[in-house]
């Protein structure tokens, strides 16, 4: 089996309250935070590498399996690239774009044509990007694919005979089980890294993966310098135009300072009378 | 991305534990086979025997990582990757597989270098311990002390006279753990780095075979040394790490702590402190790494370790204590990480050389 994994790289999301706002709204700037992948997509290479191997034996692919990344950014993602690499994934493709000049749509539709190219079985990809936080790159791919697709995964089950996914999606109240037949779009939450999120029927039922991605272990981030890295300009996709854009921006009101109480009745009264919240 | 794996790990699986580790006097044997299976334990050791093979330069900027997030994890690491090293550099294939792969895999938990005794320490040529030859095996006998990780170790390099006095009548040999004859006595009830187990080790008629010698006969002192170089390396780095994590909890409390009606940062007598203290950092971290990529290069380095060493180690404790002296009197207390960091970063001066045998490193180097 093959999975495509698109990968994007962000600002430090854990620097957010660095992110400053250019004068007049046009645009954020991110200078001097450090770039990171987006967590979610870390997550979503973190849940092809557990569908693809033994769990006790995360350092190899299953025979037959393979894991792609792929981005669009700047020759700098690359880093991002060799990180999943590092992980396990198998090989990386860096299509290089300026940020400012894609959307949604016109990544999905770029990623119609990778998927094309590489024929996966299966994209598992970051439910939304913590920079625009839009939430539709999955869902539009999916579209343009005619494949089924699943949002919010927070568990997936891959059958044994690899031709289909039982995606548990996380909704309110509860838990959603969708099954889909592959080829299929699986857009992953945060949930999917739990120690046992994942069922591929070869990892031993009784393994406990550790919360969270994976660390890239060293001899595997040496390894992965030898690994297959292919950079083309994004143009080479044969799609373009852009059909979103930013008006403004503007940064969230400064939280006013809190009051002192003077005792647990004043407290108490305060919480009923002015926030309700009794 | 070696920095950040050493990073990742150690803010999420050795800052928030470290205080428990020191109250517990252990590591958890899951974070050492973290360790190992992260690469960490053979981070400078070839890939053919399940190393990392990512260099000195790598191997420092992750000493000073892990040191940061806890500096008994640190001092495991730096001895066990050491006694890795030195195996894989002077071994025999036999030795090199089955004892630097053990090291590396995590099998055999980490590594012990005996090389100090109760009446040698700076000086090893006055070492007592002897291995005395008995038909085709070596019989050792003696005692060590400071022994680091000795009572869970899987391999000990020991050195033992074999030949005359001073340092030209030294060998080393490989003993595994549980050896008959090889026995850890007293384990030090230390000031810092308490996480750490440190241990004096007795050799009761200790019988290894004739092929537990470590290169050469005789050839023991060059061996130790050689690997004390790239130790110092280690502890360079481990206590600037260290100091980083001093400066941290020194800065973040700068911030907060209001006296005078604004924060004690705002007052220049800490402003310099800090100042001092982010410039000696950066310094001495530079120090380290220009040791470790001469050393990664394949050049001489025995000098530029021991002036790291003896500069960031130095450096290290001022940093320290000036942290603890921005904290006042909750410093003092064991509330605040910083009095543990004091405790913790003090042996760096002491333990692989001296700063005083560092300087004569370096003197002799210089006036040569």
């Amino acid at each position: 089996m093959k999975i495509l994994v698109p990968l994007k790289r962000t600002a430090d999301p854990d620097n957010a309250n660095k992110i400053k706002i250019a004068p007049g709204g046009a645009k954020v700037v991110t200078d001097g935070l450090e770039p990171k992948p987006n967590p979610f997509d870390e997550y979503a290479v973190e849940s092809a590498l557990r569908l693809t191997e033994n769990g006790t034996n995360p350092k190899a692919r299953l025979a037959g399996d393979s894991v792609v990344v792929a981005t669009f950014g700047a020759k700098e993602a690359s880093q991002t690239l060799r990180q999943a690499l590092a992980m396990g994934a198998d090989s990386g493709l860096l299509f290089e774009a300026s940020d400012e000049n894609l959307d949604g749509d016109l990544v999905a539709r770029a990623l119609a044509k990778v998927v094309e190219r590489e024929k996966p079985d299966l994209v598992v990809m970051g439910k939304q990007a913590v920079d625009g936080d839009s939430n539709q790159v999955g869902q539009i791919l999916a579209e343009r694919l005619g494949w089924p697709s699943a949002t919010f995964a927070m568990s997936i089950e891959l059958s044994q005979d690899k031709k289909s996914v039982i995606v548990g999606r996380e909704v309110d109240g509860g838990v959603i089980k969708l099954k889909l037949a592959l080829p299929a779009v699986i857009t992953v939450d945060l949930r999917i890294v739990a120690p046992k999120s994942i069922t591929n029927h070869v990892t031993p039922q009784t393994h406990n993966y550790q919360e969270g991605a994976r660390y890239a272990p060293l001899p595997m981030i040496m390894a992965a310098k030898k690994k297959p890295l292919a950079e083309a300009p994004f143009a080479s996709l044969g799609v373009e135009g852009v059909k979103t854009s930013y008006v403004k921006f503007e940064a969230p009101p400064a939280r006013k300072a809190g009051i002192k109480v003077k005792d647990v009745p004043e407290l108490v009264q305060r919480l009923r009378a002015e926030a309700k919240a009794l | 991305m070696v920095r950040d794996t050493a990073r990742a790990f150690s803010e999420k699986t050795l800052f928030p534990n470290a205080a428990r580790f020191e109250r517990e006097e252990k590591i958890p044997r899951e974070v050492l086979a973290e360790l190992a299976s992260l690469g960490l334990m053979s981070v400078n050791i070839p890939a053919q025997y399940e190393g990392a093979e990512a260099g000195a330069v790598a191997y420092a900027l992750a000493m000073f990582e892990i040191a940061r997030g806890c500096a008994s994890t640190a001092v495991t690491m730096a001895v066990t990757n050491m006694v890795g090293e030195v195996i894989a550099k002077f071994g025999t294939e036999p030795q090199r597989e089955r004892y630097v792969k053990g090291l590396a895999t995590g099998e055999l938990v980490a590594g012990a270098f005996a090389l100090s005794e109760p009446e040698a320490g700076s000086d090893p040529g006055s070492m007592r311990t002897v291995a005395e030859r008995k038909g085709d095996r070596w019989v050792i006998t003696g005692a060590k002390q400071w022994i680091t990780s000795a009572d869970f170790a899987g391999v000990f390099v020991v050195w033992a006279r074999t030949g005359g006095g001073g340092t030209a009548g030294i060998s080393a040999f490989l003993v595994p753990a549980q050896t008959p004859g090889l026995i850890v006595s007293k384990h030090e009830d230390k000031m810092g780095l308490r996480a750490s187990s440190t241990c004096a080790l007795t050799f009761d008629a200790c019988e290894v075979p004739e092929d537990a010698l470590l290169g050469e006969l005789n050839g023991g002192f060059k061996i130790a040394m050689m690997a004390l170089d790239g130790g110092r390396i280690g502890i360079g780095a481990q206590a600037t790490g260290i100091a980083s994590a001093a400066l941290d909890e020194g800065v973040a409390y700068a911030r907060d702590r209001k006296q005078f009606g604004k924060s004690i940062g705002d007052f220049q007598a800490i402003q310099w402190m800090i100042a001092d203290s982010r410039t000696e950092l950066d310094a001495a971290r530079l120090l380290v790494l220009r040791a470790a990529s001469l050393k990664q290069a394949g050049a001489l380095f025995s000098r530029e370790a021991a002036m790291a060493k003896v500069f960031a180690t130095e450096k290290a404790g001022i940093i320290c204590d000036r942290m603890l002296q921005v904290h006042g009197g909750y410093g003092y207390t064991k509330d605040y990480a910083i009095e543990r960091h004091v405790r913790d970063v003090r042996v760096s001066r002491i333990y692989e050389g001296t700063s005083e045998i560092q300087r004569t490193v370096i003197a002799r180097n210089v006036l040569r």
